[in-house]
């Protein structure tokens, strides 16, 4: 193997303190004992997280998150599973055509799903409805799903199945015994991606959202367009915590690289 | 029997999920095309006739032009620096060794799954007129520079975005490279400089290309930064849609510009697949 030269060391480098940065120096304001963004230089303080407490409005944003991505996740799940089973293991016209259509919310800009859910919801009457923001966000996070479970049901080994079928099992004992075992990693790595990227998503979830179903990331960005005190670090970093706990678990199971490359 | 009842059971299995995504998908994008061409009246709204006044105001109004081309061109220039940066750093991380290599790859692509919000946060920190940049410079001398608020801001801020889409497709096409072909280019007396030209560029042109699109889309239509970095003056397509339909409440010209913004993502994407399909057909003779 090839090993890399000084001038690509001090490139990479350079790369991965532009790739930090930021994230650091939200760390370390986020404990500033000051009233201003500044890193702490005398003494660490948890005022502003303490702060964080004092606006109820942020923890009912945080709660609300926590329920839209767990209930997201959970719905994709539910849809992807027997749509990838279908797409993998049977030929029926219209197939390339339903694939597509699965996989387009990767390809439709979100904000023009905002403004496209705004319309249909102030249609019907839905804006401001908790129920149809979960259902925008399965529309946003089934395609990750989906391409984790084909990518499961395509790599497994289909000689349990057919073992299974000649030993007389029926095909929903099949299924519940042997393949959702099988494309269980699959699953869980979908889920768990789907309900990151539910819990960040904001460009879609601000067309949509009213003051009472305000996500995480929309009540953010408003706090931080009108003012910006160590508070908004406090939180950010909190949510740097959060999401390096959830990679790290699906490091640990999956491999990151596996699940957000894509490839197999 | 049990013919009719395979024949059934993939349009059981994939109906729930094709229902929902043909009315939440399908006719939610056809009815902002139908709303682009909505009357709008300031006194009284949305009217039931329909023009094309909206998307000729768009095209022919120097103000929309005006946002049109500065978000072509920070995407323009948002993709060569993420290709500038992320390819070579792809080829980098491909040559070292792990540990190493799952370490650094965690750390390059691992921001991806930090919100976006989060990250325009810390660049506005850091490119604020006492952010840590700003006292850097005045510390070497050179005095505070304007950068936050600025495009310079935005494009900063967007390839660290955007920089994992261009690392993650180029280190998946250096995968398929075998590291013993430009070793062996090395062994016929190629340069390491023709070797990287010869063997290396060529696999990594089309991860390159795939990253470009991906990135070049994303910075077109992208939101929080040009929302949280630009302020309100420095207007993209995506916060200018944002404040038709928020603050002008001019829903027919918002929609109209929103799907300017997927017919011309469209239409890259579309290019792009032609580019791929000639150059797989060169390739293979």
């Amino acid at each position: 193997m090839q090993k890399n030269g000084p001038i690509a060391l001090a490139f990479h480098t350079l790369v991965v303190a532009f790739v930090l940065a930021p994230l650091l120096v939200i760390c370390l304001v986020a404990f500033t004992p000051e009233n201003t963004l500044s890193i702490p230089t005398t003494s660490f303080s948890l005022r502003w997280f303490r702060e964080i407490f004092v606006h109820p409005d942020f923890v009912a944003s945080f709660v609300n998150s926590l329920w839209l991505a767990t209930l997201s996740a959970t719905i994709a799940i539910a849809l992807a599973v027997p749509a990838g089973l279908a797409i993998d293991r049977y030929d029926f016209p219209g197939r390339d055509g339903l694939n597509a259509l699965f996989l387009s919310p990767l390809i439709i800009p979100h904000l023009v799903l905002g403004v496209a859910f705004l319309r249909l919801f102030a249609l019907i009457g839905a804006t401001g409805s908790f129920t149809w923001l979960v259902v925008s966000h399965v529309i946003i996070v089934t395609p990750y799903v989906l391409r984790l479970v084909l990518a499961a049901l395509s790599g497994m080994d289909r000689s349990a199945e057919q073992a299974a079928m000649t030993l007389g099992a029926s095909h929903w004992t099949v299924f519940r015994r042997v393949t959702a075992p099988m494309i269980l990693p699959g699953i869980t790595g979908g889920w768990l991606l789907a309900f990151i990227n539910s819990f960040d998503e904001l460009t879609m979830s601000i067309f949509v959202t009213s003051p009472a179903t305000v996500t995480l990331p929309v009540r953010m960005y408003m706090y931080a367009t009108e003012s910006i005190d160590p508070m908004m670090a406090a939180v950010s970093a909190l949510m740097i915590a959060l999401t390096a706990g959830a990679m790290l678990v699906l490091d640990r199971a999956f491999g990151l690289d596996k699940i957000l490359v894509g490839q197999k | 029997m049990s013919r009719a009842r395979s024949a059934l059971t993939p349009w059981l299995l994939v109906s729930p999920g094709a229902l929902l995504f043909l009315a939440l998908v399908i006719v939610p994008l056809v009815l902002t095309v139908i709303l682009s061409f909505h009357v709008y009246d300031h006194g009284t709204g949305i009217k039931n006739e329909f023009t094309f006044a909206h998307y000729l105001a768009v095209v022919t109004d120097d103000y929309y032009l005006g946002i049109f081309l500065r978000t072509l061109r920070v995407a323009a220039l948002t993709t060569l620096l993420c290709a500038l940066i992320g390819v070579p750093e792809a080829y980098i991380l491909a040559r070292m060794r792990d540990p190493w290599r799952s370490v650094f790859l965690l750390v390059i692509i691992g921001p991806l799954l930090v919100s976006v919000v989060v990250r325009a946060f810390g660049w506005s920190m850091l490119l604020g007129s006492t952010g840590l940049v700003n006292q850097a410079l005045e510390a070497v001398g050179f005095g505070t520079v304007k950068l936050l608020y600025t495009e310079t801001a935005i494009v900063i801020a967007l390839v660290h975005v955007m920089l994992p889409f261009m690392v993650i497709p180029v280190w998946t096409s250096l995968q398929k490279l075998d590291p013993s072909v430009e070793a062996a280019a090395w062994t016929l007396g190629a340069s390491r400089f023709t070797a990287l030209r010869r063997v290396v560029m060529p696999q990594v042109s089309m991860g390159m290309l795939s990253g470009s699109l991906i990135v070049f889309g994303l910075s077109a239509s992208a939101f929080a930064i040009p929302g949280l970095l630009g302020g309100r003056r420095l207007k993209m397509a995506a916060t200018l849609v944002y404040d038709e339909f928020m603050h002008e409440l001019n829903w027919p010209l918002g929609a109209t510009i929103a799907i300017i913004v997927l017919v011309a993502n469209l239409i890259i994407m579309l290019a792009y697949n032609r580019m791929v399909e000639a150059r797989a057909r060169r390739t293979l003779g």
